[in-house]
């Protein structure tokens, strides 16, 4: 019992010590609990429907960057993964008759068995021809989708998929959720041993490797768990639209995820999500006025390119640089406001 | 079929090759992956069309317009938007792909989605190898050709060519030789945005002109590029012509190969890569650091 009654103590507590103490952890917070919240504040089925729609492509844009930004293995054709998720997931609950909540795990699987083979030949590739050849896939698959339509049901997709849940509501939570702990996975795995080596094999992979890291590992390693997420949002996607259609290989989707990602901040995780989370939204909103509709792609072009030209590193770290400041001393990070760094009390330029 | 095959390839592969040797160039100058190249090939097309059909101006003015209005808003896109944000690689590519994506928009506002027909410059068939060939596609061969001989004659015999070569094989040598880099990065843009361009120009009247046309031929000199080696010109060359053949091959021997047609060339581009990473003519590229 005194256990419980101290709770609500201990959990201001913390929540003052770790986060309140620096300006991006509360953004992350009053993000969190927002997005928990929303459904219970709005009841707009329409402002739902984009909130979960933004969670999954936040998942599918945050696995672009463990790839790409962290492993350097700049991918041009993520929206494979993204298919290969939504395809697998329709046709076992389709043809097989499975139950949705084993067919999406199960497409996300299938996705990273493709993550893990792709990144067999991507091993002897570097650099831009990576990203060229990596674009070629997604085209090819398609290719195959429209020659076997008895199989893929061809340029109409398969559809008439059932949700794993049938509220908007439940459909939200469902999102959102799977979208909050992917993130933190991904960020966590960013940010531990594996994250560190990626970085390595990004900066200069003949040094890495000459440190005794085994890189092919670390880099199928990568695939592998971004293809995985990658189809995670796919079968997510193809289950809340109710069809697994060609446009799931498109070029222009895996030039979204790419565009989503340098927005936001690469190598960075929360960046990728910030950005989707932002312009998905912005790009919808801007589509229901009338008079923005046929403008609409032309407006996210614009938008892109001159948040390109003010802060080519992206959003999230050009706002964060902007409101934290980073200890000269011990490196952590604080508050622009402190005139002392909150862990050295060294004085702040 | 054989000789449509042969004909077909050979037109294809031409269009290609000017599309690639340009989109190469600026990869082994500039290190620029130009997304927007083909985007400038599209906006070829139609400043043709509206030069020829509402301007009504003589053929060769609306030629020399066309190339000429989309090579100077080339170098003003250089020199606005990518050279501003040079350090930034990626950066720079998601720059030329909103580029790209602004153009496609804007021309989708003018003009519509729908398909423009433009006039052929010359009428009449002639008979080939006993295929009927229209005119038209005589024309693209013989300014493939044309413009190939240029390029070849520009690069390998003049001193802005020696320039050009010598800044795409080590760009800080080149500067250390006295070479002006930037201004060399944007001369070459504006040069292999006008190869898109003049091919552009010359198969509007051969093939669909709508706001979508840059994709297709984008994938295909991504193929052509990587499987001859990114930055060789021969290579290019080569990527082209088999590429050319490889489509015109899937499309009349293969049943659905209209379908295929871009998954066969990206798979042999695949498939080059595992056996020779850096492309058939390339150079293993030094660690670049």
């Amino acid at each position: 019992m005194r256990a419980f009654a101290t709770l609500p103590r201990r959990a201001w507590a913390s929540l003052r010590a770790d986060v309140l103490v620096l300006p991006s952890r509360i953004f992350v917070f009053v993000g969190v609990v927002a997005l928990v919240a929303l459904p219970l504040i709005v009841d707009d089925r329409y402002v739902l429907r984009i909130v979960t729609m933004a969670a999954i492509f936040a998942v599918f844009a945050a696995s672009w960057d463990l790839l790409a930004g962290y492993a350097g293995q700049v991918n041009f054709g993520h929206a494979l993964f993204f298919g290969i998720g939504a395809y697998s997931s329709a046709l076992l609950s389709q043809r097989l008759g499975l139950p949705v909540w084993l067919t999406m795990p199960l497409g996300a699987l299938a996705a990273m068995l493709a993550g893990f083979l792709v990144g067999i030949p991507c091993l002897r590739l570097r650099g831009a021809y990576l990203s060229l050849a990596t674009l070629a896939l997604p085209i090819i698959a398609i290719s195959l989708l429209f020659a076997f339509p008895g199989f893929s049901g061809g340029e109409l997709g398969i559809s008439g998929l059932r949700r794993a849940v049938t509220s908007p509501v439940g459909n939200y939570y469902l999102a959102v959720l799977t979208m909050l702990a992917s993130v933190f996975v991904m960020w966590k795995i960013g940010d531990s041993k594996i994250g560190l080596v990626l970085h390595a094999i990004r900066e200069d992979e003949v040094a890495c490797r000459a440190s005794g890291i085994n890189t092919v590992r670390y880099k199928l390693a990568a695939f592998a768990i971004s293809a995985f997420f990658a189809g995670a949002a796919g079968a997510m996607l193809a289950h809340f639209l109710r069809v697994a259609g060609p446009s799931s290989f498109e070029v222009a989707l895996s030039f979204q995820v790419v565009i989503w990602g340098v927005f936001g901040g690469v190598a960075t995780i929360y960046g990728p999500v910030v950005a989707v989370f932002v312009l998905y939204p912005l790009t919808e909103m801007l589509a229901a006025f009338e008079l923005f509709r046929s403008v609409r792609l032309l407006g996210f072009a614009v938008i892109v390119l001159a948040i390109l030209l003010l802060m080519p590193r992206g959003l999230v770290p050009w706002l964060r640089d902007k409101i934290e400041a980073v200890c000269p001393r011990c490196k952590n990070r604080n508050a622009v406001v402190r005139r002392a760094c909150r862990v050295c009390d060294a004085t702040l330029a | 079929m054989l000789q449509d095959i042969l004909i077909t390839g050979l037109v294809t592969g031409g269009v290609y090759a000017l599309l690639a040797i340009g989109f190469s160039l600026v990869f082994g100058v500039a290190r620029i992956v130009n997304i927007a190249h083909t985007a400038f090939y599209m906006l070829a097309a139609y400043a043709f069309y509206v030069a020829l059909t509402v301007l009504e101006l003589p053929l060769l003015l609306a030629v020399a317009l066309a190339i000429g209005t989309v090579t100077a808003l080339s170098v003003i896109c250089y020199r606005l938007v990518i050279a501003p944000i040079r350090q930034h690689e990626s950066a720079v590519l998601i720059a030329t792909i909103a580029l790209a994506l602004i153009f496609q928009e804007s021309l989708l506002l003018t003009f519509g989605g729908h398909f423009l027909g433009i006039p052929a410059a010359v009428e009449g068939y002639a008979s080939l190898l006993g295929v009927r060939v229209s005119n038209q596609r005589l024309v693209v061969l013989a300014v493939v050709a044309v413009a190939l001989v240029v390029t070849w004659y520009a690069l390998y015999r003049t001193r802005f060519g020696l320039a050009v070569r010598a800044t795409a094989n080590d760009l800080e040598i080149a500067n250390l030789m006295g070479i002006d880099v930037g201004r060399i990065a944007m001369l070459t843009v504006a040069a292999s945005v006008a190869l898109a361009a003049i091919a552009g120009v010359v198969v509007a009247p051969v093939f669909v002109v709508d706001p979508l046309m840059w994709l297709s031929p984008l994938v295909s000199v991504l193929a052509i590029v990587v499987l001859g080696g990114l930055g060789s010109l021969r290579g290019s060359l080569a990527g082209a012509f088999i590429l050319g053949y490889v489509e015109a091959i899937t499309v009349f021997a293969v049943p659905a190969g209209a379908f295929l047609k871009n998954g066969v060339s990206l798979s042999i581009m695949i498939v080059v890569l595992l056996l020779r990473p850096e492309g058939l003519f390339g150079v293993a590229f030094e660690e670049e650091r």
